[in-house]
């Protein structure tokens, strides 16, 4: 598994706009601009994509930042 | 799981028909322009053929049927089967079938009837036509599908408005003994029936007090519980989880080879649903997998016969193609089929 950073800069690149060096793991990933809910379809399709691993809305709504996907999806690769 | 097969009947041709009136997702004002902007990008849908509040889902399918028989040079009174499949009926009751078959001059004793299944009614529809006429009885069916879904979105409800255009097809299938064989595998799940559901006018809670009231669900979607409701987050987990297995398990037990499949026609849910199922399944010739979704919209139970009338007509009507086609959606139900196709009438796509 790549590490946090890596996975933080590699999410951060599926939004819109984003300038660098704005998005971090400790993130909340609702807050980052132009937010809006068609983002969460973006994040499982990536998810799923990059790591094989299929994230649901209970997964979604028990995350808020960049870091607890990481952790989710490490989780979820490990199980 | 139900790997079926269908031997005797051959597609003979397809038309399809789409509303005269284009809207285009740019001009959505319910939600900001970057928004309208990143549905686009995401769902690759931008623009829609909208029905007027004149044209039912059977008028969409009356003018492909009508024009594909004369083409066809089919007497009416051959036509012993037509199969109509919608989930948005021109009436509750009667059936939209029946009313076709008169309404196309079809004789007394020709079988009509409804099926109600959306995005894998398509698939389905073929294989209950296919058998009705592979042993030979019946000889001559015409399958017609279509959806006016428009009529059940709610403007203000972001997650749906947008996504959905309006059509309907024609597809007429014949009994013939020198026929490949159609191979298909079909699935049901109703635990999965909130994902895709309009609450109310039907007998379980019929028309109530609140039935047209708008309800604020979260920021930007606002809709009344006579309108559709659609769980995108659900329903992506759900074509994951089941669609690519599906296929795989489809040529596994048909034993084909998926790379000997010319172009694989999927359900046009959208483009961010579709692309992850192509690349689960590796296939990684895009030129194989065609879309309409981008002029058409989610069109439900049309989007498999709009998709090859708009994208394939060339390559069906002069040649043989082995075809997968996968349907997938509202229910759950889901299903696909690998079916060969040799020089069909491919009618040009008809407006009304």
């Amino acid at each position: 598994m790549i590490s946090v950073e890596e996975f933080t800069e590699q999410l951060a690149a599926e939004f819109e706009d984003v300038e660098p060096n704005t998005v971090f793991p400790d993130t909340n990933y609702r807050d980052i601009k132009n937010w809006s809910s068609m983002y969460a379809l973006i994040i499982i399709a990536f998810i799923d994509a990059n790591f094989d691993v299929q994230l649901n809305a209970e997964n979604l709504k028990a995350t808020q930042t960049v870091r607890d996907l990481y952790d989710i999806v490490c989780q979820k690769m490990n199980a | 799981m139900s790997f079926v097969t269908v031997n005797n009947v051959i597609i003979k041709g397809m038309a399809a028909c789409v509303p005269v009136d284009v809207y285009d997702n740019l001009s959505y004002e319910h939600v900001t322009v970057s928004e309208r902007e990143l549905f686009i990008k995401t769902t690759g849908i931008k623009e829609r053929r909208v029905a007027n509040e004149r044209t039912s889902t059977s008028d969409m399918c009356f003018e492909p049927a009508k024009q594909l028989i004369d083409k066809l040079n089919w007497d009416k009174s051959e036509i012993d089967i037509v199969i109509f499949v919608t989930q948005s009926p021109d009436y509750f009751i009667p059936g939209s079938a029946v009313i076709l078959q008169d309404k196309l001059g079809f004789k007394k004793s020709c079988l009509a009837f409804d099926i109600n299944l959306g995005c894998s009614g398509y698939v389905y529809g073929l294989y209950v036509l296919g058998n009705l006429l592979s042993s030979g009885q019946l000889k001559k069916g015409l399958l017609l599908v279509g959806d006016k879904s428009t009529v059940s979105t709610s403007y203000t409800d972001k997650s749906a408005y947008p996504l959905f255009g309006d059509a309907g097809s024609a597809t007429a299938l014949e009994f013939n003994t020198s026929a490949e064989p159609m191979y298909f595998n079909l699935s049901s799940d109703g635990s999965g029936k909130d994902a895709i559901i309009i609450e109310h006018g039907g007998s379980r809670h019929g028309i109530q007090d609140d039935t047209f009231d708008l309800v604020d669900i979260e920021p930007g979607v606002q809709r009344a519980k006579r309108h559709l409701k659609l769980d995108g987050i659900d329903i992506f987990n759900f074509a994951l989880r089941e669609v690519p297995s599906n296929v795989n398990e489809l040529y596994h037990l048909a034993q084909k080879n998926i790379t000997d499949t010319d172009y694989f026609v999927f359900h046009q849910a959208n483009k961010l649903i579709n692309e992850s199922v192509r690349k689960k399944l590796k296939i990684t010739d895009t030129r194989k997998v065609p879309y309409s979704i981008n002029q058409y919209g989610n069109t439900s139970s049309a989007s498999i016969p709009l998709t090859m009338v708009t994208q394939l007509a060339e390559e069906l009507s002069s040649k043989k193609q082995t075809l997968c086609l996968s349907g997938f959606g509202v229910g759950y139900s889901w299903g696909s089929a690998i079916i060969d196709l040799e020089n069909i009438i491919c009618l040009p796509l008809i407006e009304i």
